[in-house]
């Protein structure tokens, strides 16, 4: 058939020039992260579609609850997939890695924002004095709230702009207080489990790995 | 109020099944269930209402889905919404790990201060007496909450034929501790076996229910077959499941949640909207079902019954 032969004309084509790096990350690598880092979100958009027509235990006896553990989980999980990416440059040599960081540090304030947004505006239903009493009174919402802050003003600084405009060296300083949100996010997991869990100890751990990655490589430069 | 409830006495013996023919009954059932469900097209995993046997004969008591004021909580979340770490930490572990739990044979070691201890079987303990239907709200500690249709016998006849004795302040309980057939304690959540324990007069109070069925059925096994607490007017965890042991003592027991994190459990743990947890607002609740939460009640509605035995204490010193 023309159609086919036309396909396998074009597959034949001999590409003249390879794509260079640049264009490589621009235009493949960064959709493809751009596509997994939603899929979280579109699966569950995919659910709650669900739920509104005709399956309500898509999400569970309590899908309140599903959605606010469904997003931390994710916002935790993006936290620590941006910090582990400059461990990874260390570990595999491959610098223009670092280039993947900033979006998936905004994803990871992408997802922290809906969790925070799914307790406000679903769990707590905009109950301010209740929202307020969590915040002050029980830790693990402190903690939380104290990386939202945190994450709040990474994300707000994280143009080129801004990097210009507050200089590269104070720019980095303020950068690397990511550590400090991802120690906050793996503390307020393991204050919210009860009993001692498996769950936030893992995610603990890995914290530390990437940590510690750092650090090695912080001494052996010296 | 005390609600006149059929001693064991009061039972004839003619109505008592032999435990051959019990057996016999339950085997029957199973059989015609695993039939039935075979047949059921799409049937769900877990115990299901095709597979649990039925208990019949049961006694309406005041306490009814009339008199509860709200609706049941649908049986597919009351069994598939459970917090019961012997089976995993997920709200959806019992349901998927306790599947081929086996609650039969059974027994519970009675010991402490008593005049009857000894090692009695789930028949021997279950069926001198009459079966009640009693219609609980259930409040969990984390702020959510079921209204449930039990099955069960009042605590306080159990205990009267276990007879305490007279140095006896405080009944102590035990879940099985067997990480073969509840793989959750192989890992140490927490200290197991799981423990609790209530004081006498709560224990003999005509609420506290020795539990045995919920929606007519036997217990499924993610809610704590074959035996279990219910102390309505206390947060969930009180409620012990899959119960091996009781203990007359005369000094406090410990309390698996107290042991873990004291600051957070404490020994009564009544329902109490105003008494603060470091983790959850207790002010409110969200019923399962329903979206807004709602206030929750001073001793989750049953201060009527219940408040007289905590005069004059402190319920904030006393959480």
């Amino acid at each position: 058939m023309a159609v086919s032969e036309s396909w396998t004309a074009a597959l034949a084509t001999p590409i003249i020039r390879p794509m260079s790096a640049n264009t490589l990350i621009r235009r493949v690598l960064k959709p493809i992260i751009w596509g997994l880092s939603l899929a979280p979100a579109v699966w569950l958009c995919w659910l709650g579609w669900q739920v509104l027509h005709g399956n309500p235990d898509t999400l569970g006896a309590n899908p309140v609850e599903y959605l606010n553990r469904y997003l931390g989980d994710w916002a935790l999980r993006f936290l620590l997939i941006a910090l582990s990416v400059t461990p990874l440059r260390i570990l595999t040599g491959w610098a223009q890695i670092i280039r993947f960081r900033r979006l998936l540090g905004l994803f990871a304030f992408f997802y922290v924002a809906l969790h925070l947004a799914s307790y406000i505006g679903v769990d707590q239903f905009f109950d301010w004095l209740a929202i307020w009493q969590d915040i002050v009174k029980r830790t693990y919402i402190t903690i939380g709230m104290a990386a939202f802050v945190l994450l709040t003003v990474l994300a707000a600084t994280s143009t080129k702009g801004m990097i210009k405009r507050l200089g590269g060296k104070r720019w980095n300083g303020l950068h690397k207080t990511v550590y400090a949100a991802g120690l906050l996010g793996c503390i307020h997991f393991f204050m919210m489990r009860k009993g001692v869990q498996l769950e936030p100890i893992i995610y603990g751990g890995i914290l530390l790995a990437l940590f510690a990655v750092r650090g090695f490589n912080g001494l052996r430069r010296r | 109020m005390l609600i006149r409830t059929k001693k064991a006495s009061d039972v004839k013996s003619s109505e008592i099944t032999p435990k051959s023919l019990f057996d016999q009954r339950r085997k029957f059932l199973k059989t015609a269930a695993i039939a039935g469900a075979g047949l059921a097209i799409g049937s769900i995993g877990g115990s299901t209402k095709a597979d649990a046997a039925k208990l019949p004969n049961l006694t309406k008591t005041r306490w009814n889905a009339k008199t509860v004021g709200k609706d049941l909580t649908p049986y597919r979340s009351v069994t598939g919404y459970n917090n019961f770490y012997e089976f995993g930490t997920g709200k959806t572990d019992p349901i998927t790990y306790a599947k081929d739990f086996e609650p039969r044979p059974w027994a519970i070691k009675v010991d402490g201060l008593c005049e009857n201890p000894g090692t009695y079987s789930y028949e021997d303990l279950v069926n001198p007496h009459k079966l009640e239907e009693r219609v609980y709200r259930f409040r969990c500690v984390e702020a959510w909450s079921m209204v449930v249709p039990w099955v069960g016998i009042p605590l306080g006849d159990i205990i009267k034929r276990l007879s305490p004795t007279g140095d006896a302040k405080y009944v102590a309980f035990e879940t099985l501790n067997d990480p073969d057939r509840m793989p959750g304690q192989r890992r140490r959540v927490l200290q197991w076996p799981y423990r609790e324990g209530l004081r006498l007069d709560e224990a003999m109070n005509p609420l506290t229910l020795f539990t045995v069925g919920l929606y007519g059925e036997e217990l499924p096994n993610q809610n704590g077959a074959p035996i279990r607490l219910v102390v309505p007017w206390k947060y969930g965890f009180k409620s012990i499941k899959s119960i091996v042991r009781i203990s007359f003592t005369a000094k406090q027991p410990p309390t698996s949640w107290n042991m873990s994190a004291p600051r957070e459990y404490g020994f009564y743990s009544n329902v109490n909207p105003e008494v603060n947890h470091p983790r959850w607002s207790q002010a409110k609740e969200r019923n399962i079902g329903e979206f807004l939460k709602k206030p929750t009640l001073m001793l989750n509605g049953y201060e009527e019954e219940v408040a007289a035995m905590y005069a004059g204490m402190d319920m904030r010193k006393n959480f």
